[in-house]
């Protein structure tokens, strides 16, 4: 090793999640973290999303929660006075910061060094034009385009070409901005939209159809260079690799395919000078070997994270180390501790990763897939055949799928126009052309799918028809049961097509008839590990997953009871995503340092919790009911953990407490008591405690009638579901009736809830945990927003700052008595709402909630520790410190994708749309909301803001902010009714025209085209989100040409009274141990 | 589709392992070993250093891309293949894909086995299987296929006994002077004036011994403008015209070699300047020329991701290797150090001359399949000609 002058590194996190940027960046900086404090350097993070794991204890020296924005950077390198940078493992955000910071001469002028690959090497690949360039110079092929500023550029340009062209914009993370136009007028409305993020947009020959495969590449600073993993898109070119079903590694490709795109990946990384590691895409020719560099990384990267998990080669930790100087020589394999870092992956199993999407969230959205990402997770299957792999991973997705076939039929009306262009639904619409009859070459044809892909999902179908010619299991061959298995087919969907309809009578009854037949015939999976090198070396993994392609279990399992299985959150999604990955992280932890076998149980890629370093055994596998099973009858463990990783594990909670399995923590009972509707009302009551008046309903004159009783608006929602989906406030009939048809239809068994809508009141979470019903530690926050707000979309103040102490006192007894009456040991999180001195109860879940990572580091007590060590029986001792002895305040804040989410209207409302979170701290409210809102993307305004502050209370609430804004020197526009309310108010506003009279000027879509305007507060006049309004038409204007939006009045008055009274400048950089 | 015949995997030390037959339907013998590769079966089948045995493919699917075209070209030098037919006994694998896609295959695996009579097993569990060769070593096994041979009536089958280098080598001396043209026998009229760069004008000329040889080395050699003089492994070569000497790959025990063994020593025994290069076998045989010793490695290297390091230097490779048997470093007689060494066992990877151009690597430079990041070694070797 050679810098030995490097002391002190900081390290550039990604800041909240969002479309394109998630939880990976979470995994690969905390392995950087590892890499350095094995090196002694003394680390600093700056990453505002406080719910990660690197932004823990332990993980980095100092943590900043601030944004990753140049201005405050450069505050802490005043403060910290680094001596090294690491700009690479905090994705595009990192590196797009980082390169504005070299740029200005900051990290120059404070003498920091950019460690790993150099900066010029970043922005010769970041810059299209640069790229195209220096790879010319080496003869590789690129795909031809050109840059251009300017949208009559842009058509020039495609004239040249010929439709179809894609558009890129540079410096964009996920592509953000790019997409494929047929024509000019596409082409227009595509680069105006792309010049509003980026300076430059290119505009390329569209290469459709062509296969799209990658190389994970690392060189060190000797010119060493090794491949660690190909992956193979099972979607051709055209469709974002973030939107691909993606394989590892490639399939279709022969050996001197692969070979070739390899040598000419190391080709590129050399000429390009890369330190540490990077990936390469190809197009590549099905027909030929034909070939286009689509793009390199110079960077972690989403594929990176796969690639580790895939190969079990930890590419961020070896990354880091290679950026202190090391030689890939110098380095281990992490593995098998004994073989070189310096060699290539040989994997024995075949990895399927699919994408989650979450567009049935959003009001509007194109469903459509394509050269832009949407999804908002991803899932990784490991199998020792494709179809087991890829039924594994349609499970795993979690979106009500069992695998490839046996599934609710879909309705699409035409099949064919679906396969041409593909939507979230691409790989089930396959299953029902296939069932349809149409052939593997047909489907190719319209999909340019290829055809090995295909075939392999037709064994799958024709495995199905197999057992549908049998009625039970009587008749049933053991062959066909094996190769089922071997296929990935689930218990279940071998019950429905052997029982078919009677299946419906007794569906668990159907699935357990299936396993033990199957267990009676022998046919069980065995555990396979994951040791980088196919067996060739003996090695002391304990990153493992379950097959049906073998016969014999590579650990020996001795039953000595002394492991405790943690279920872990599975896929991210809205609703769901790296807070329960802390969780489960911090409780294998626990239970490690109390001297259990901690065992891990998770399936997906971007996080820590499935990194085989933080636990002592990894199961990279599914988190149903059959395959926890299996590893429970497997390990043989003292007990499992469901609490810690959302509501995938809880849901699991019945079925396996009747299977016998010992569930640590709250009874089963309990957990149903508290997810069952009827049974937690009815206990309320019993205890005394008020709630929203609601009814369970199956008629819509029943509904009329019980709203009669309580009154519009009302809540409507099915049971059992997390982050409300399908849920919706209804403000009158005619919204009420247009709802139930789309709500009938989402789910038909279930009956449908509608509950009492209050308006205006306040919302309250109380984050705890209990052993054997007595809270021993609780943390009470309070919305920003008033009810009405999802509260993974809320901004969140802890502690609180505007409670009546009557209230707390109030929360604080309502949970005691439900915590006694269910039992509770371990986490739990009750929702309240407060209006006036009333309180009522909302929700309860008896598991670790979206907010304890926040209100744990803000706290600075570890409910998820302590939670655990109830849970083990160990009775911790109650903490003795409160929130009261708080001298600052945090504040969580929501990430929102819209801008990735063509169509979707930006509006919240009962039904979470957010994707990510931040969480920082502030010696007061005003100086923790601007610092978070900062983190989430806002920007402070400079000239001049658009008001459209909707109904005559928001306006009341927002004319104090307006007054401030005027104050402060900023101009404002405002809608009609706003301007009229302002000027009556002696407060100068312009008044623009609304969208609907585009003829009269100023025009309030003029504005934000011509960027007049640099914040937009729009507030939709009532709580529905279908209107297509000129509301919205003005919030999606503001999304598309990236000014920052506010739609929430709460909200926005506190972002405006913050950055009206706290100039930047006295903002305090203090680090998480200063507070 | 027809319901696939039960096949069994037979070891000698008595474990078996029940699959599935998708290749030819008949029983054989022979040694098995694992390759870890992830893609090149058609170049391992047709790989001379395969002869006599039975590969395991550690990789779970086999057959994704079918078969590329044998090709115009004559059976000395294949377009896609590493040999003129598959010396492999048997291939084993997780699981076969009956439909294969690539725009290159002429056809199915199971269709080109069956042509050579290649049995082919998969819905084996070869993790498992290859972790026992792991422990135990390579060893002898048999595979019966339903209804055919009685397995007592299948005996096992030690390539090792025998010497496979004369089995795979060429028997006649045949010129290459393009990789497009074809061959010509070398015959008593040859003119080889001209042959070497010593003679005017002329082209410089290599010698090479065939021990088995992978195609692709001769492909190698003749990119880069040389003649190939391809000459059978026990060939007295000494007395032609080169300018310089390489020794190819082949299967088995290098002892069986002896005779090749004396024509490089004749070949160096006047402190020859020409230059010798040897691969993988063509190491052992110029270690054992020098007279160093070989020995048998528990169960091989076989895969595409060996990691070699130049010995005293920071340079690092990625290399392809198939071999059973290793150099032993430490009976290198002075004037002879290693060249290579792998970073994961430290077993020798190559040997050079301190003062000579004699050098040789254990790995496959040529590749084919696996990495490409030592095919430099063949313009190192043209260089010193």
């Amino acid at each position: 090793m050679e810098k030995e002058n490097i002391k002190k590194v900081l390290l550039l996190g990604s800041g909240a999640l969002k479309i394109g940027e998630a939880g990976e960046f979470d995994y690969s900086g905390a392995q950087a973290l590892k890499a350095l404090k094995e090196e002694g350097i003394t680390t600093v993070l700056i990453n505002p999303n406080i719910a990660t794991v690197q932004t823990s204890e332990g993980f980095a020296d100092k943590i900043y929660f601030l944004p990753v924005t140049p201005y405050f950077v450069e505050r802490v390198i005043e403060k910290e006075r680094p001596d090294g940078i690491l700009l690479a493992f905090g994705g595009q955000t990192a590196l797009n910061c980082g390169v504005e910071l070299y740029q200005s001469g900051v990290l120059e002028r404070y003498g920091v060094e950019v460690l790993g690959t150099p900066v010029r090497a970043i922005m010769d690949t970041e810059d299209r034009e640069l790229f195209v360039e220096k790879l010319d110079e080496i003869d590789v092929k690129t795909i031809k385009s050109e840059a251009v500023e300017s949208v009559d550029d842009a058509l020039r340009v495609a004239g040249e070409l010929g439709y179809p062209v894609i558009v890129r914009a540079a410096y964009a993370l996920g592509g953000l901005g790019s997409g494929f136009c047929d024509n000019d007028d596409e082409l227009r409305a595509l680069v105006e939209k792309a010049l509003s993020f980026a300076p430059q947009v290119l505009v390329e020959k569209s290469l459709k159809g062509w296969k799209e495969v990658e190389y994970e590449v690392v060189r060190d600073r000797y010119d060493n260079c090794i491949t660690v993993c190909n992956m193979e898109n099972f979607d051709p070119l055209g469709i974002h690799t973030g939107e691909s079903i993606v394989v590892a590694p490639s399939q279709t490709l022969s050996n001197d395919d692969y070979h070739y795109l390899r040598s000419l990946a190391i080709k590129i990384i050399r000429h390009v000078g890369i330190v540490g590691e990077c990936n390469v895409q190809y197009a590549y020719d099905p027909a030929s070997m034909d070939y286009r560099v689509i793009e390199v990384n110079a960077r972690l990267s989403r594929s990176s994270a796969l690639a580790s998990k895939a190969t079990g080669y930890p590419l961020a930790f070896v990354a880091a180390k290679l950026a202190l100087g090391y030689g890939l020589f110098e380095l281990k394999n992490s593995i098998t501790r004994t073989t070189s870092a310096f060699f290539e992956p040989a994997l024995d199993y075949v990895v399927v990763k699919i994408p989650r999407w979450d567009l049935g969230k959003f009001h509007g959205v194109n469903r459509e897939i394509g050269s832009s990402m949407k999804s908002v997770g991803e899932v990784m299957a490991i199998g020792r055949t494709f179809e087991e792999a890829i039924q594994k991973g349609l499970r795993m997705i979690g979106q009500g799928m069992h695998g490839f076939v046996e599934n609710k039929s879909l309705d699409i009306p035409d099949i064919r126009k679906a396969l041409v262009a593909p939507t979230d639904k691409r790989i089930f619409v396959i299953a029902k052309a296939f069932a349809e009859g149409y052939s593997v070459d047909e489907i190719h044809e319209l999909t340019k799918i290829d055809r090995w892909f295909l075939y392999k999902l037709r064994n799958i179908l024709e495995t199905s028809q197999a057992l549908e010619a049998h009625n039970g299991t009587d008749t049933l061959p053991d062959s066909l049961l094996r190769l089922a298995k071997q296929q990935g087919f689930s218990d279940f969907q071998i019950a429905r097509s052997i029982f078919k309809k009677e299946m419906d009578r007794d569906t668990e009854g159907a699935i357990m008839d299936v396993r033990r037949h199957r267990i009676s015939r022998g046919i069980t999976p065995v555990v396979k590990q994951i040791d980088t090198l196919a067996a060739e070396y003996p090695a002391e993994t304990n990153y493992l997953y379950l097959t049906y392609n073998g016969t014999r279990n590579d650990i020996d399992y001795t039953g000595d009871h002394r492991s405790i299985v943690v279920l872990g959150s599975g896929a991210y999604r809205i609703g769901s995503s790296v807070e329960f990955d802390w969780c489960s992280v911090n409780a294998l932890m626990t239970v490690k340092k109390q001297g259990w076998r901690s065992v891990m149980i998770n399936y997906n890629p971007e996080t820590v919790s499935t990194d085989y370093d933080m636990c002592d055994r990894l199961y990279f596998d599914e988190l149903t009911f059959e395959r926890v099973m299996d590893i429970l009858e497997l390990e043989q463990p003292h007990g499992t953990i469901l609490s810690v990783g959302g509501q995938i594990p809880n849901n699991l909670a019945m079925r396996l407490a009747d299977r016998g399995v010992n569930i640590l923590g709250t009874p089963a009972k309990s957990i149903d008591n508290a997810e069952d509707r009827h049974k937690f009302s009815a206990m309320l009551d019993s205890l005394g405690i008020d709630q929203p008046r609601w009814r369970e309903l199956t008629s819509l004159d029943d509904i009329n009638e019980f709203i009669e009783e309580v009154g519009y608006p009302v809540l409507v929602r099915p049971s059992y579901v997390l982050s409300g989906a399908a849920m919706n406030v209804c403000s009158n009939n005619e919204e009420l009736v247009r709802f139930l048809k789309l709500a009938a239809n989402v789910s038909k068994q279930h009956p449908v809830v509608v509950t009492e809508f209050i308006q205006g009141a306040k919302e309250i979470e109380m984050d705890a945990v209990a052993d054997e019903g007595e809270i021993i530690a609780y943390a009470i926050s309070e919305h920003i927003e008033y009810a009405g707000v999802h509260s993974g979309d809320a901004t969140i103040q802890f502690p609180p700052q505007k409670l009546y102490v009557e209230t707390m006192r109030r929360i604080k007894k309502v949970s005691a008595k439900i915590a006694k009456a269910l039992n509770i040991s371990g986490p739990f999180n009750i929702q309240f709402m407060a209006k006036d001195n009333d309180i009522l109860v909302i929700e309860c879940n008896l598991r670790a909630s979206r907010s304890f990572p926040f209100v744990s580091k803000v706290l600075k007590i570890n409910f998820i520790d302590l939670a655990t060590r109830v849970m083990l029986g160990l009775h911790p001792e109650k903490p003795a410190k409160s929130a009261f002895d708080l001298d600052y305040v945090g504040i969580k804040a929501s990430q929102f994708s819209f801008s990735r989410l063509q169509g979707a209207d930006p509006v919240l409302g009962v039904d979470m749309s957010s994707t990510g979170e931040v969480g920082c701290l502030g010696d007061d409210t005003d100086e923790a909301v601007l610092k978070s809102l900062l983190a989430v993307g806002l920007r402070v305004p400079k000239r001049a803001v658009l008001l459209s502050t909707g109904g005559s209370k928001q306006k009341a609430e927002l004319l104090n902010a307006a007054q401030r804004l005027h104050n402060s020197g900023l101009k404002i526009y405002a809608t009609v009714g706003t301007a009229q309310f302002l000027n009556e108010n002696d407060i100068p506003a312009v008044r623009v025209y609304l969208p609907s009279e585009s003829d009269k000027q100023p025009q309030a879509l003029t504005l934000l085209h011509e960027k007049m305007v640099d914040l937009v507060v729009n507030i939709p006049k009532n709580l529905t989100s279908h209107e297509l309004s000129n509301g919205r038409k003005i919030r999606r204007a503001a999304i598309d040409l990236n000014i920052p939006l506010l739609t929430n009045a709460r909200l926005a008055a506190a972002f405006i009274k913050a950055f009206t009274s706290l100039p930047l400048d006295d903002i305090e950089i203090k680090s998480w141990d200063e507070y | 589709m027809q319901a696939p015949k039960r096949a069994t995997l037979i070891l000698a030390d008595g474990t078996r392992y029940e699959g599935k037959s998708f290749g030819y339907e008949g029983s054989t013998a022979g040694e098995v070993v694992f390759n870890t590769a992830m893609t090149g079966y058609p170049e391992s089948l047709t790989d001379p250093s395969y002869e006599g045995q039975i590969l395991v493919t550690t990789f779970p699917l086999l057959g994704n891309y079918g078969v590329p075209p044998s090709g115009d070209a004559s059976p000395s030098l294949r377009n896609y293949y590493e040999g003129s037919r598959i010396h492999c006994r048997a291939i084993v694998a997780q699981d076969y894909a009956y439909h294969h896609s690539h725009w290159l295959a002429e056809r199915s695996l199971a269709q080109w086995l069956e042509e050579e009579k290649i049995p082919g097993i998969y819905d084996i569990d070869t993790r498992a299987l290859t972790k026992h060769l792991r422990e135990h070593g390579s060893m002898l096994g048999k595979i019966i296929i339903e209804g055919t041979e009685a397995e007592d009536d299948v005996d096992f089958y030690d390539p090792n006994a025998e010497n496979l280098i004369a089995k795979t080598s060429c028997t006649t001396v045949e010129v290459y002077e393009s990789i497009e043209a074809a061959s010509t026998p070398l015959t008593a009229t040859s003119d080889t004036t001209s042959w070497t760069a010593e003679s005017r004008a002329g082209r410089k000329t290599v010698v090479l011994v065939d021990c088995g040889i992978k195609h692709n080395i001769i492909r190698c050699l003749l990119k880069r403008g040389v003649r190939v003089v391809r000459v059978p492994w026990d060939y007295d070569f000494t007395s032609l015209p080169y300018d310089g000497l390489f020794i190819s790959n082949g299967p088995g025990n290098p002892d069986f070699a002896e005779a090749t063994v004396e024509n490089i020593r004749k070949a160096m025994s006047d402190g020859s300047e020409r230059p010798i290069c040897g691969i993988c076998m063509g190491n052992q045989l110029l270690a054992k020329a020098a007279g160093a010793r070989t020995y048998k490695l528990k169960y091989g290297h076989r895969s595409h991701n060996q990691p070699v390091r130049r010995v005293g230097t920071t340079q690092c490779f990625v290399t392809s290797q198939n071999h059973g048997f290793a150099v032993d470093d430490s009976t290198l007689p002075s004037g002879w150090e290693p060249l290579f060494v792998n970073m994961n066992d430290n077993t020798n990877e190559g040997i050079r001359h301190t003062t000579l151009p004699y050098f040789s690597a254990q790995f496959h430079p040529e590749a084919s399949s696996g990495p490409r990041d030592t095919e430099f070694l063949f313009d190192e070797f043209i260089a010193k000609l």
